[in-house]
């Protein structure tokens, strides 16, 4: 490999990152937008999201080591487990808002947020204890298929996550931009008390930001295990810093500065690892978060004084 | 009790606290149907919060609040709107990074689409011609005017039969305040009821069939409009431009 090829193997690696960082900052940022909420226990959600999908693709009989699938059942086992996962995710996310954060909602300060870092230590305790401390192996249907892009290349399974992540994605800016619940959302981003007086039922888009965001959490999650074929308990902080940390550079409660920001955390991640070394890429990461909270407090795409009028 | 069926809205003895500030002191209020009623008070008098008692974003402590004769103060917001209730709100609070059409749509949310729909899109673009040539404009970016306009247009496509209308000539030049109230009329002559707080008592009273005012959450006075522009105290305390702006004449 010529020093180019490595670079373009790092962009590759990179955008695969990031497309997985984007789902997850998407979660951050919907439950932000609505309640400035910063959701904690979304980090382990996506850990959670990532054992629903080993396990679905046991019971789908995907084995570690098992023989690749091809055609109509890889699809099926794929699109299968990502429906199901997303689900699970999906009805964790609602479970925990509804038992945890909404009899906590009219309190003031920081009540709320520290009940989201204590269900996250509970699912990862929970996690933990139940299934053990070592490593995971994913069970991954994938045939080893390669493409050579240059002189990188490029696997099957980083095109999954483009296509799966892109998918999402172009489906929540849809529904977010056209459908009625999606414009119910913006609204009450924009303002609870009037959107309340429209006769949105707030409660129902609180429900419908945490069943979504942690949906893709969960998404994120099955990606991160069919991408480095392993999970573990301990998945979900390093990932879900970095995502938040993609949301808040895009802008948090911005849904395309989400996206953008996890694209850039990823490339930083691989390119920095490339550049420096992989154990600086937290530094890296974490001062460009620093001096774009200096430089532009309200992310890349946020807006500078949130007009909440 | 039966319904009185020329009554929309009553409040009887009604109560409102912020915590420990009592704000609205045993107010009543019958607002018959097809009225104009203006409710008139200084600052912090507890005019908005009678709206948002109205809405159910605020609930009385006590006393009851009525709507075509069945109590509605312990109902969700939502159901209100669906009962027809419609707020056109202090400083009109429209989305302001959606389009108008969006915020028209919101005005709508409860109402299912369909030719009803359409027949009120097209009534509010014909009330507002204005309106609908912004239809695709951010709503924030419209000027005071054009955003009132369009705040009274969500609140027409919700189809209500009480629309509750909070200082709507707040910031607005003489010249729209006079349109926005021409509209106000004309809205009302379809058949729908107003119950609109004014700081303007000169251009309320002009015309609105009633009016209420509301001094530190009481009301110590109520009565036709005409009776109230004749009334000292109110030529004093409120009318003080009655002499320069002969629009109540
Ligand atoms: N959410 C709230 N929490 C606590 N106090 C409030 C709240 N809303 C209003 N108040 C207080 O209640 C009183 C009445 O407020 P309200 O908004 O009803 O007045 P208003 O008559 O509409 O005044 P203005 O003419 O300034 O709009 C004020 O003293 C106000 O500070
Ligand atoms: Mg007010």
């Amino acid at each position: 490999m010529t020093v180019a090829d490595v670079y373009l193997q790092q962009i590759i690696n990179g955008l695969s990152l990031g497309a997985m960082y984007a789902l997850l900052a998407l979660g951050f940022t919907l439950v932000y937008g609505i309640l400035e909420l910063i959701n904690f226990a979304h980090f382990n959600v996506f850990m959670v999201g990532s054992f629903v999908g080993l396990g679905v693709l046991r019971l789908l009989g995907v084995m570690p080591g098992a023989p690749a699938l091809a055609g109509v059942a890889l699809v099926a086992v794929l699109l299968g487990t990502l429906i199901v996962t997303m689900l699970a995710a999906g009805l964790l996310g609602v479970a925990i808002e509804r038992l945890a954060l909404r009899p906590l909602r009219n309190l003031r300060g920081p009540a709320a947020m520290i009940t989201t870092i204590g269900i996250s230590y509970i699912l990862l305790n929970v996690v933990l204890l139940s299934l053990g401390a070592d490593s995971k192996n994913f069970p991954n249907p994938l045939p080893s298929w390669t493409m050579p892009v240059g002189g990188a290349v490029l696997r099957l399974r980083e095109v999954l996550i483009w296509l799966v992540s892109l998918a999402l994605m172009a489906i929540l800016t849809w529904f977010v931009q056209f459908t009625r619940l999606g414009k119910a959302m913006r609204a009450t981003a924009q303002d609870a008390e009037a959107a309340r007086m429209m006769g949105i039922e707030v409660d129902r888009i609180i429900i419908a930001a945490f069943f979504l965001g942690s949906a893709l959490a969960g998404a994120g999650g099955l990606m991160f295990g069919l991408y480095y074929n392993f999970t573990s308990y301990i998945i979900g902080f390093t990932a879900g810093l970095r995502a938040f940390t993609a949301a808040v550079l895009g802008g948090i409660g911005n849904v395309p500065g989400a996206m953008l920001g996890g694209l850039i955390i990823g490339l930083i991640e691989a390119l920095g690892g490339q550049l420096v070394s992989a154990s600086w890429a937290d530094v890296i990461i974490f001062s460009i978060l620093v001096l774009v909270l200096v430089f532009r407090p309200a992310g890349l795409l946020g807006r500078v004084a949130p007009n909440k009028s | 009790m039966p319904p009185d069926s020329g009554l929309l809205l009553e409040f009887r003895g009604v109560n409102t606290h912020y915590g420990d500030l009592h704000v609205l002191k045993d107010v009543s209020y019958a607002i018959g149907r097809g009225e104009i009623v203006a409710l008139l008070g200084g600052n912090a008098c507890g005019k908005s919060t009678t709206m948002k008692t109205i809405m159910g974003v605020v609930r009385p402590t006590s006393g009851t609040v009525r709507f075509e004769g069945a109590p509605i103060e312990r109902l969700r917001t939502a159901e209100r709107v669906r009962r027809g209730i419609a707020p056109v709100l202090e400083a009109r609070r429209l989305f302001p990074r959606m389009t108008v059409l969006e915020n028209l749509e919101l005005g709508a949310y409860t109402r299912p689409r369909g030719p009803e729909y359409m027949e009120d899109l097209e009534r509010v673009f014909a009330l507002f011609p204005r309106v609908k040539e912004r239809r695709s404009q951010i709503a924030g970016t419209l000027s005071g005017g054009e955003q009132q306009m369009v705040a009274i247009g969500r609140a027409l496509m919700a189809r209500p039969r009480l629309i509750c209308m909070d200082e709507p000539s707040m910031g607005l030049s003489p010249l729209l305040v006079e349109q926005v109230f021409d509209i106000i009329q004309q809205i009302n002559a379809q058949g729908t009821t107003i119950f609109m707080v004014e700081q303007n008592a000169a251009m309320a009273l002009a015309i609105a069939h009633r009016g209420y005012v509301l001094q530190t959450g009481q009301v110590v006075l109520s009565g036709e409009a005409t009776s109230l522009r004749e009334n000292p105290a109110i030529r004093e305390a409120y009318l003080g431009e009655l002499q320069v702006t002969p629009a109540a004449g």
